[in-house]
């Protein structure tokens, strides 16, 4: 039996004035159901919620509506009213008398007939409103971060720090990422190596640490708080714990194939660490390139090496790790040249990209950080810097803005003026943007002092002039066409999501935008948070971005990965799905519908089944649903269809 | 007949249209009275039985409102709402029951002019095609 109880707020006038508000107290006290209506001049106050918590013990009211604003203002103000005193919250509703009738109407007579009807119908949907309570689900508090980048890096030690145990999976056999491939870092000019190898180190011998290098994340199940992840670690062909890391194995190797890690700029062997600073400092076997994997003979490494570590029987395995919470930090990778058919599609041996150019520039790097051009290894004198390469060009490539590169190519015509003092550096560009901290002094200290000399405009093609590149590009701002000899010229590409990541975006069940670019819950107000619950995201998986941008959301991932654990259990809405298991067929329509893998079919009693933590409580399974097996709480059909009538009849 | 009022029942998705309609009411912006809104947590949720049931008992027009295409709050309900409405659609021509009756739009959180404005039109609209014909059935 209903025992409702109807609030109607004046809200000063802004619902007094188009709405009888008298007369609508006055009409629904008589409504089936209702066994009181009042108003009061403002429900949200002190006394106007002191009066509801009466009201509801005097008359003993097991429902109670309040006609007042949106739900978005005061839904959880009045319904942590009506808990206070016992009822309970899913037990009150709001009706919208303020944002969708009193404000936007200013015919008192039309006004008030229409917050009669919103009222009515909102008592109909209470009366079939069911008592929920919220579900809780325990947290296993334990983070696994995915990709060992300076965003991974800095969110697994802020993790780890906090003292909650990390995973930390990286798919190369060292952790450091791209930053580690760099020359120096802009504005300061740090050398990435000195700033990034200290947190490298610390991330392998932190104790909360579980470092999983040469590893990939294959399966991940469950939800928040309690994920399930299933990883696989690649054979490297190297027993890691009997290696001591001396470098024999990699000396004696006679295979020599383009170094991934130096931007194929020079070889490495099939056996091979990623760089001397590497974390951890051990190698692996590159099965594609081994003459033994691949032709059965050879062995050297395993002749030399005297800890017997060489283990070329090695197989993939897998291991699997229960974790609360998931960091995805996986980073970016350049657009490929060859897809940029005007400045050579990668045909050109001196036509290089920005990261070969860090490594060209790098003191650790092949060159020892005197640029050598890589075709004849000549010091360049004309280099000419190219930016915007497939970014800021929505016909061709990518609409986005790369955000590094108007940074990087300033940086790196200052490092090459530096160890080139006559050589000569030419930037072709659409726009500046340097909007950092420092970052616009350190553009025009390029300008001024090492005479860089900016062109703003297009270079329409790049090609082959002896043992020049010819460039043909314009100068927008005197309207001259210019032509370079250059010796060298560098492509500042765009900057895209790594390779691989929309495949694991969808084992995670988290999205990603058009070009791959994983997508925050709020562009503005969560913007390290995955829509899916207990998924973080750090670094330029989400959006290119620069060094310090990138550390700044990966604390912000952790941080907010440490308030989820700082909690013992986890409160879910329960505004879910349910299953009336009477009547579901098993069609499994609702499975194939649900956006968030949270129905399954179970297949020895055929019905379908509602992980209740993971629902979002969308709905969409319940419209789904042929048989009415499947219901919305709270939002059932036979609500939705007593409201609908409530308008029309 | 000019005398007309239209009734239309409103799903609005709670994300997006619901809170656009609640944006509209910020700004003042007046609109035609002839709207009923219901709330549901996400256009994909609306059940076209839900749609038919408001034809059925007399609603002169049915509106639903989503998220933009590929701002869906639930990843993607707002377009199941479109593939079930435009099947809907095809079936109620078939019915004679008036597949112009059913308005969807896409409608922002910050659109309420977009908003109001579509309940303009749409209630102007459902004025020109006249009274739902099934309420005619019950008279006969």
């Amino acid at each position: 039996m209903n025992r409702i109880g109807v609030f109607v707020c004046h809200c000063g006038l802004n619902i007094a004035q188009t709405v009888d508000v008298e007369k609508l107290a006055n009409i629904i006290s008589d409504y089936p159901g209702v066994v009181y209506a009042t108003n009061y001049i403002y429900m949200c106050s002190d006394p106007g919620q002191d009066m509801i918590k009466e009201i509801v013990k005097e008359k003993k009211l097991n429902g109670v509506v309040v006609a007042c604003c949106s739900p978005t203002m005061h839904e959880t103000t009045f319904r942590n009213t009506v808990a206070s005193v016992g009822l309970n919250p899913y037990r009150c509703e709001i009706a919208n008398i303020r944002e969708q009738c009193s404000w936007v109407h200013k015919d008192k007579k039309i006004a008030t007939e229409k917050a009669v009807e919103i009222v009515k119908a909102t008592i109909e949907k209470l009366k079939l409103d069911k008592s929920l309570i919220p579900l809780s689900v325990p947290i296993t508090k334990r983070a696994l971060v995915i990709g060992g980048g300076i965003a991974g890096i800095q969110a697994s030690l802020d993790i780890a720090d906090s003292g909650y145990e990390v995973v930390l999976v990286e798919r190369n056999q060292s952790i450091g990422g791209h930053m580690l491939q760099l020359s120096e870092t802009f504005p300061t000019l740090d050398c990435p190596q000195c700033i990034a190898t200290p947190k490298m180190v610390q991330v392998g011998q932190h104790p909360k640490i579980k470092l999983l290098a040469y590893s990939e994340v294959e399966e991940v199940s469950g939800y928040v708080g309690n994920f399930k992840v299933k990883i696989r670690r690649k054979a490297s062909f190297v027993d890691w714990n009997k290696c001591t890391g001396c470098g024999l194995c990699v000396e004696k190797c006679p295979v020599r194939v383009p170094s991934e890690f130096n931007e194929l700029l020079v070889k490495r062997k099939a056996i091979y660490t990623l760089f001397p600073q590497a974390v951890p400092n051990k190698p692996v076997i590159d099965s594609n390139n081994c003459l033994y994997l691949t032709k059965g003979k050879c062995r050297a490494c395993e002749k030399n090496c005297l800890a017997k570590a060489i283990d070329f029987n090695q197989k993939d395995t897998f291991v699997e790790e229960d974790v609360g919470a998931i960091v995805v930090a996986t980073g970016y990778d350049l657009m490929d040249k060859a897809e940029i058919g005007e400045y050579g599609a990668g045909k050109y041996k001196d036509v290089i990209n920005g990261l070969q150019m860090e490594r060209l520039l790098c003191p650790s790097g092949p060159t020892e950080g005197i640029p050598h051009r890589p075709s004849d290894g000549k010091i360049p004198k004309e280099i000419v810097f190219i930016q915007c390469v497939g970014s800021r060009d929505p016909e061709h490539y990518y609409p986005y803005c790369s955000k590094v590169c108007c940074m990087y190519v300033v940086k790196q015509a200052m490092l090459y003026k530096n160890v080139v003092p006559d050589g000569q550096a030419y930037v072709f560009y659409m726009d500046i943007r340097c909007d950092g901290k420092g970052y616009e002094e350190f553009l025009q200290k390029g300008m001024e002092e090492n005479k860089i000399l900016y062109l703003r405009g297009r270079v329409s093609k790049l090609f082959k002039d002896g043992d020049k590149i010819k460039v043909w590009g314009a100068d927008t701002l005197t309207g001259r066409k210019i032509e370079i000899s250059a010796d060298m010229v560098v492509l500042a590409m765009a900057v895209v999501p790594s390779k691989g990541v929309k495949e694991l975006a969808r084992k995670l069940r988290i999205t990603a935008d058009d070009y791959g670019f994983l997508t925050e819950a709020h562009p503005k107000l969560r913007p390290v948070e995955s829509l899916t619950a207990g998924y973080f995201l750090a670094g330029a998986a989400q959006g290119p971005k620069d060094i310090p941008d990138v550390v700044a959301q990966a604390s912000g991932a952790a941080s907010k990965v440490d308030s989820l654990f700082s909690q013992d259990v986890l409160y879910h809405e329960p505004i879910i799905a349910s299953v009336d298991e009477e009547v579901c067929v098993g069609c499994g329509n609702c499975v194939d519908v649900c956006a968030y893998d949270a129905i399954e079919l179970d297949l020895r009693t055929k019905k379908a089944k509602v992980n209740s933590a993971v629902c979002e409580g969308c709905g969409a399974c319940c419209a789904a649903c042929p048989s009415g097996a499947m219901q919305h709480n709270n939002f059932s059909k036979r609500q939705i269809f007593e409201m609908v009538d409530a308008f029309v009849r | 007949m000019d005398n007309f009022e239209p009734k239309i029942v409103g799903f609005l998705c709670n994300w997006c249209t619901y809170a656009g309609a609640d944006t509209a009411g910020t700004l003042r912006i007046q609109y035609p009275p002839n709207i009923r809104p219901i709330r549901v947590m996400c256009s994909g949720s609306v059940d076209p039985a839900y749609v038919l049931w408001a034809l059925l008992r007399g609603a002169d027009g049915v509106f639903i409102g989503g998220c933009r295409p590929g701002d869906c709050h639930y990843v993607n309900g707002n377009y199941k709402m479109r593939r079930r409405v435009t099947v809907l659609r095809s079936i109620l021509k078939t019915l004679g029951l008036g597949d112009n009756r059913i308005w969807v739009k896409w409608v922002s959180t910050s659109e309420g002019k977009i908003y109001a404005n579509t309940m303009s039109k749409m209630t102007a609209y459902i004025k020109e095609l006249g009274p739902n014909p099934i309420n005619k059935y019950w008279s006969i």
